[in-house]
């Protein structure tokens, strides 16, 4: 599919714009569903691998408009129910229709702080788009009212025009919140727990903030520039950060209450250890989890070369092994680092593959191969111990596993030789075995990821956790709505202390 | 950032610093280790062992060798000038315990992580017969330090310069056919040196525990760049080690795994000597 410039959608945009702005509060659902779905400018494919610039370029204002008349404005609204965080979906859509976006922002800022990362990043597809009467009627989930789209427009539209507003922030309590991990879920409660006028500081380890959105979400995904703004706005509001800090290392989990006088600790350490396959040969040289190869090259800059210190493996043929997100950004990052061949070995269908769709179509289109019904077998080396080529076997769909999906089923003798240089593995992560090693009084699974309660709470009071640390690999949205879930738990316990101490004075 | 308190050469390739980071100097426990920065924004993540500690004056001591570019970098800085980042202490510690006799055995650059753990094992009651090498006499570090808390003391070099002419293999043998033998062998050092040792002492059964310096760039368990085969199970260095059993790591691959950005680093290291030449030529 050929895809249409960034001008001519917008050409397009401004006569149906015409077309339609008459009769924008009068439209019948069914001529609303004939609006034709707005396409997402994208960079040529052709240019794109060869820079770390964003993809997706964004709708213009007319696109917006359009799309958002689109939106039926159901009265029960499928599009909230799915969405973890429970953005007002149709009411900021409504908003946008009329140009009203500074309004959009507002509805947005009630339920969500960081927009502009979640319409980048979010599976909509299995969210709020995926119940969308729209695309219901159209019987094609493709043309679902492209809510994460619209959510983008309105943060970068407020981006753009430097109307980012700080939220309000109430009277001191003089408690005090440590949150370890500036990831999506230590954002989150940062922000919930810093309006409800606690103090904050974030730890992290890294010399950069952010966690998994710096170093393992490309910048022709989520820009660094966009994840800058956000943590802008809550230094702005008084969140205290602390790079370079390792929490259960250079300070104890417990000495940050006991010693430090912290009144509450959220644990959002994210990812830990990553898997591997455990198959002959993945200690190769050449061999790299996901996790590793993209930190590389987003967090330690490898991309940028001869000015970046931290080296990133030459690559002519690379296979990928996995079938989510993280895989179509290792596979694209490996296109744009210059390797000529980029495989994606997944041994279940496109059908059951976990990534975003328009990642999966913009790997397409960047030149990948996706090899389905296949996996690797075991990674062969030369005398020097690098990789030359791995083995693989096909696979069929046999009967549904208890995800429900069609389990795999290896066929015998199916083996066949690819040659490659490198492998990413990009099959998930184990816990971080940091806080547990340090802290046992805080409960683990056999996976070593952290119990909590329905409050995020863990086995040790006063301290929560969230994100993937909790849900072990999972999405940055499902992470901000356990943030989200924490702090509300966080902020009731503090007040209520806060609220006893006062009558205890008086 | 952390401010450089002090600043020495030991030899010609090597110094050692002592670095203000009080919260580490307070945590830290002997065989942990430190990541640091030259560049906060380009910089490579160099992880380094700590060698030592003063709480009174909250520093830590690194003693390191100029290997490539960022190495480099580092030894230029001068005593009052900052480290942009610097993260830690990491990795488990070493286990302490009155072993018995415990063999300490110390290969060039390695000397500076086993003085701590020496130091530590002393402390515990161990009778301690600490072995030194070099290549040559000038690259032997800390020879008063490691000296001053051995109950037995081998120097060697391999070319003869100084000390005993030997691999530091050899005292080992010598001791490990002792009777009673050692109940254990700590060797830290360059990782073929350490893969001999272990193979030495493997006939007498005598435990080693090596210390392994793996490529790292979090350090902190998330990105699996630090994994060894030890006993065939993959294992973190970062955050399972840094110290493993010498009998069950498979030093072949860890090597070849060691070895896997050589060419970057040579190109790297060798674009910024003719950099700062010709910035030196330009001054001139």
């Amino acid at each position: 599919m050929i895809s249409k410039t960034a001008e001519q959608l917008s050409e397009e945009a401004k006569q149906l714009i015409v077309e339609y702005i008459s009769r924008i509060d009068d439209m019948k659902p069914k001529e609303r569903t004939h609006i034709p779905p707005q396409e997402m400018p994208s960079q040529n494919p052709h240019e794109r691998i060869r820079n770390l610039d964003e993809v997706a370029l964004g709708y213009t204002l007319e696109q917006a408009r359009i799309e958002a008349m689109r939106c039926l404005q159901c009265v029960k609204k499928n599009c909230v129910e799915d969405c973890p965080v429970k953005i007002d979906i149709p009411r900021f859509i409504d908003h946008v229709a009329h140009e009203d976006f500074e309004n959009a922002a507002s509805v947005i800022k009630e339920a969500s702080l960081l927009p502009a990362i979640c319409g980048r990043v979010c599976p909509q597809e299995v969210q709020c788009q995926q119940n969308c009467t729209v695309g219901k009627a159209l019987k094609d989930i493709d043309k679902a009212v492209a809510i994460g789209r619209l959510e983008r427009f309105i943060a970068d539209w407020e981006r753009s025009t430097g109307k980012i507003s700080v939220p309000e922030i109430k009277p001191g309590t003089g408690k005090k919140v440590a949150v370890v991990g500036s990831g999506p879920a230590g954002l989150v409660v940062a922000a919930d727990c810093r309006r409800e006028g606690h103090h904050v500081t974030v730890f992290e380890a890294f010399h950069k903030l952010g966690g998994v959105l710096r170093y393992g979400i490309p910048e022709f995904r989520l820009p660094n520039n966009i994840i800058d703004r956000e943590i802008e706005t809550l230094s702005a509001m008084g969140v205290e950060f602390k790079t370079n800090f390792v929490v259960g290392k250079t300070r104890k989990l417990i000495d940050l209450m006991d010693k430090d006088g912290y009144d509450a600790i959220f644990i959002g350490t994210g990812a830990g250890l990553p898997l591997f396959m455990n198959i002959e040969g993945e200690n190769l040289v050449g061999v790299f989890s996901a996790n590793e190869y993209l930190t590389r090259t987003n967090l330690m800059r490898a991309f940028e070369k001869g000015k970046a210190d931290t080296p990133i493996y030459p690559s002519k043929n690379v296979a990928v092994l996995g079938g989510g997100n993280v895989a179509m950004d290792s596979a694209r990052m490996a296109k744009r680092l210059g390797a000529e061949n980029v495989y994606v070995v997944y041994r279940r269908t496109e059908v059951e593959m976990p990534a975003r769709k328009e990642e999966v179509e913009h790997a397409k289109e960047e030149g990948i191969e996706f090899y389905f019904l296949q996996n690797a077998k075991r990674i062969l080396g030369d005398e020097k111990g690098r990789v030359n080529s791995m083995e693989c076997l096909r696979y069929e769909l046999g009967e549904p596993d208890s995800s429900g999906r069609r389990r795999p089923v290896v066929i015998p003798n199916s083996e066949f030789i690819l040659e490659v240089d490198t492998v990413i593995v990009a099959i998930g992560n184990s816990s971080n075995p940091l806080i547990s090693q340090t802290t046992p009084e805080i409960n683990v699974n056999k996976w070593g990821n952290i119990l909590v309660d329905e409050n995020q709470k863990t086995s040790v009071d006063k301290i929560f956790a969230g994100g993937d640390i909790v849900l072990g690999a999972a999405t940055v949205i499902l992470a901000m709505g356990e943030g989200r879930r924490a702090a509300a738990a966080i902020n009731k316990m503090l007040v209520e202390e806060f609220e006893k101490e006062k009558v205890t004075v008086n | 950032m952390s401010k450089i308190l002090f600043r020495q050469q030991l030899s010609k390739d090597v110094f050692l610093m002592k670095l203000h980071a009080p919260l580490i100097a307070e945590e830290r426990s002997a065989g942990q280790f430190i990541i640091l920065q030259v560049d906060e924004d380009y910089g490579e993540r160099i992880p380094l062992t700590i060698a030592d500690a003063d709480l009174s004056e909250g520093s830590i001591t690194i003693i390191f060798q100029v290997v490539g570019k960022s190495t480099l970098t580092l030894s230029l800085l001068k005593e009052g000038e900052e480290i942009p980042a610097l993260v830690g202490p990491l990795g488990k510690p070493t286990h302490i315990e009155n072993f018995g006799t415990v063999v300490c055995v110390g290969g060039g650059i390695g000397v500076a992580p086993l003085h701590p753990i020496a130091q530590a094992l002393k402390k515990a009651g161990n009778n301690v017969i600490t072995i030194i090498g070099a290549r040559t006499k000038e690259l032997i570090i800390l020879e008063d330090k490691m000296k001053a808390i051995a109950d037995e003391f081998i120097l060697c070099t391999d070319d003869g310069s100084y000390g005993r002419k030997a691999l530091v293999t050899e005292p080992l043998k010598e001791i490990c056919e002792r009777s009673p033998k050692p109940n254990m062998v700590i060797a830290i050092g360059p990782p073929i040196m350490m893969k001999f040792c272990s193979e030495t002492t493997r006939p007498y059964e005598v435990f080693t525990q090596v210390s392994l310096n793996t490529i790292m760039v979090d350090g902190t368990g998330m990105c699996g760049g630090c994994r060894v085969n030890v006993g065939n199970e993959v294992k973190f260095v970062c955050v399972d080690g840094p110290e493993f059993d010498g009998h069950k790591v498979n030093f072949d691959n860890m090597i070849s795994r060691l070895n896997s950005y050589k060419e970057f680093e040579r190109t790297m290291h060798q674009c910024y000597l003719e950099q700062q030449i010709q910035q030196k030529e330009a001054v001139r």
